[in-house]
């Protein structure tokens, strides 16, 4: 494919990780409530029974002390239908959205309501709790509210608490997001190249700096556009040893980390050195790209293995010392 | 003690509104919208004292997204340059401050986002309290839509004015070329389509778009220099209610209110620019501003025509200061949200004359 015409590359990626929270008092004393069951809403200055509960009075600024056990029935103050559930909420079928206010409680706490239909749903509409199988302490113990047609007190009692536990004092809360990473048509022009074992440069209209990979210049806020193919060896211009072990980690400790100004560039890229032991890495050290076996090249900087010293003499400071 | 200086918007420009803009990093989309802002302006690049941007790194996926985006600017040799995690609006606010401080006599202030990158309406859930209501991932079209039944069962509007909100904003964006979407239809023909998130059609919800705006401050008698008829800001101010959904009466909007009065909107209006993502918030907002029926509404078409995520809400005080600095305009509002449901607002006072 000609490389200049092509669309821009993209792929997909996924971000997960656990948000891990501490809990104070006030949130704490919540969750561990959840966990037996239990709703508790925090009473301000005002008389006001705010669920979920707040950890200090919007009235008078002062931390939030007194906490008082709710019921898990409540009434819809308003809703709307999810015909599709996304990734992550509390059903995955069709379900309604309602702000509910608990009985007992002055404001609202949303959550979702298993109705079945949208024609189920309507403000006013009776709720309770469903609980999750195994409540942990977290705001999904409540798996989801359900309709519920009876009155406050019928609805009130609830499953015997769990024995005692230490309080709930974090929650940890998994985020898993989906993209589509898009890269520019300069850096998907640069990615090409590079799964053909060639390194493209972009030299500044302005500036006529060289940068690799090609971006908008830093100095003139213009786009590289001009291709130039920069050569697969240079000069180390400055370097660190790795000494410290880490999760992930793919070489043995110790390993140099360098700058490498390549031939024909005016920004130096970041790569390993091997090929000689890590004391003997210095700045001004000439040194060439070893690429890995052609079959193994994608559209990856990895399609370079490493650079490892060349021989030649080493690389007057004045050619690089722009760099450092 | 001195005479307080005055602030003006001075130029102003946005890439197209687009569904999927390509590149990722928003370096790209950037670079003709500066263009065009400085041009628009009168002023060179490095003639700028102070940049400030608005964006999000959940947006794209991408950690530091807006240290890329200074590349840009331009920004060796070292310039002076700020950043806030949420709509540029803010950002806007930030320079206006600087420049009034006497830091700064010209700002450059910009926004960008690719709301297409990921799921929006799930990202979206990234800003609610992390304790007991992001967990749930509630999208942010189904948070708007509990707003909007709330806001119809109390009787202060109607799906069928929803409805008319997003035909006037279609007609009016039939003239604006970075519009997403425009033309002419009727409310009969959108109130047959079924609902999103019941009582939410699909034109009651701002597109998802990608895009950027720029927008170019100047103090007193530097502003008088750049351009024959600034718009001036007359006052700026932003408010913020309670994180808490149930903790604040979604269908009054309190902190849009409270910031259109220390703003100073009260007076004679020619034209509001408000940053309504769904059809029910530009009524709500209306109302908390008090904006009677002489105030022309989103000329521009408004972010239900194109709604790229923090650079939309600049772009509201952009399109309302053009409005000022053309002459169709003696007076006009820019208005921003962030947040869910109308959290956030930020209110600025346009004006012909200082
Ligand atoms: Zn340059």
């Amino acid at each position: 494919m000609d490389i200049a015409s092509a669309p821009p590359l993209s792929a997909p990626m996924v971000i997960g990780f656990d948000y891990t929270r501490s809990l104070g008092p006030v949130l704490g004393s919540f969750m561990t409530g959840l966990r037996e069951r239990r709703v508790l809403g925090s009473r301000t200055s005002d008389g006001r029974i705010h669920v979920p509960p707040l950890e200090y009075d919007p009235v008078t600024h002062a931390p939030v002390t007194d906490l008082v056990e709710v019921l898990t029935t409540g009434t819809v103050i308003s809703w709307t239908w999810t015909h599709r559930p996304l990734e992550g909420q509390p059903l995955a079928h069709p379900f309604g959205w309602a702000l509910i206010r608990l009985d007992g409680a002055d404001t609202t706490l949303l959550h979702a309501v298993d109705a079945g239909e949208p024609g189920r749903m309507r403000t006013g509409m009776r709720v309770r709790a469903r609980w999750a199988a195994n409540p942990v302490g977290h705001i999904r113990d409540i798996e989801c509210f359900e309709p519920a047609e009876t009155s406050p007190s019928q609805a009130s009692a609830r499953v015997a608490a769990p024995a005692p536990d230490a309080p709930v004092t974090t929650i940890v809360t998994p985020i898993l997001l989906r993209y589509r990473h898009t890269a520019s048509d300069q850096e998907s022009r640069y990615l090409r190249a590079l799964a053909e074992g060639r390194l493209l440069g972009g030299r500044c209209p302005a500036c006529r700096k060289v940068y690799l990979p090609p971006r908008v210049c830093p100095a003139d806020g213009v786009p590289t556009d001009e291709e130039v193919v920069v050569t697969d060896r240079g000069t180390v211009t400055t370097f660190c040893v790795v000494n410290v072990p880490f999760a992930g980690q793919r070489l043995d400790p110790p390993y140099v980390v360098a700058q490498v100004l390549l031939d024909g560039a005016d920004i130096p890229l970041s790569h390993l050195i091997l090929g000689c032991p890590a004391g003997q890495v210095r700045m001004g050290m000439r040194v060439a790209a070893v690429w890995r076996e052609r079959a193994q090249w994608s559209h990856t900087p990895e399609n370079i293995a490493h650079f490892a010293p060349t021989g030649e003499p080493d690389a007057p400071c004045e050619s690089y010392a722009d760099q450092l | 003690m001195s005479r307080q200086r005055a602030v003006a918007v001075v130029g102003f420009a946005q890439s197209p509104c687009r569904p999927e803009a390509g590149t990722t990093s928003g370096v790209e989309t950037l670079v003709p919208v500066f263009q065009r802002a400085l041009a628009e302006a009168g002023l060179a690049r490095r003639e700028v004292d102070f940049w400030c941007s608005g964006s999000c790194d959940y947006l794209a996926g991408r950690a530091f997204s807006f240290v890329n985006a200074v590349d840009a600017i331009g920004a060796y040799p070292p310039i002076c340059e700020s950043h806030v995690e949420m709509d540029a609006a803010w950002a806007c606010y930030e320079a206006y401050v600087k420049i009034l401080a006497g830091e700064a006599d010209t700002a450059l202030v910009y926004g960008f986002g690719k709301s297409s990158a990921g799921e929006l309406p799930r990202v979206l859930a990234l800003q609610l309290d992390p304790y007991v209501t992001a967990p749930l991932w509630p999208d942010s079209v189904s948070i708007a839509a509990l707003q909007a039944r709330l806001a119809c069962e109390r009787g202060i509007l109607t799906e069928r004015d929803m409805a008319e909100v997003a035909v006037r904003s279609r007609v009016d964006a039939a003239a604006n070329p970075c519009a997403q979407v425009a033309g002419a239809t009727t409310a009969e023909t959108l109130l047959a389509a079924p609902y999103v998130a019941d009582p939410l059609r699909a034109h009651d919800c701002a597109p998802v778009s990608d895009g950027a705006a720029a927008l170019v401050l100047a103090a007193s008698d530097r502003a008088r220099e750049l351009r024959d008829r600034p718009a001036w800001i007359a006052g700026m101010a932003h408010r913020i209610d309670p994180q808490g959904l149930g903790e604040r009466d979604l269908a009054a909007v309190p902190s849009a209110r409270a910031a259109a009065e220390a703003a100073g909107v009260a007076g004679d209006l020619d034209v509001a620019e408000l940053h309504a993502p769904f059809t029910h918030q530009e009524l709500l907002l209306r109302a908390a501003l008090g904006l009677g029926d002489s105030v022309r509404i989103n000329p521009s078409g408004g972010a239900l025509c194109g709604n790229p995520m923090f650079s939309a809400g600049l772009a509201r005080i952009g399109a309302a200061a053009e409005q000022v600095m053309s002459g169709r305009a003696g007076r006009a509002v820019g208005h921003a949200t962030s947040g869910p449901a109308l959290q956030q607002n930020l209110v600025c006072v346009l004006e012909a004359e200082q």
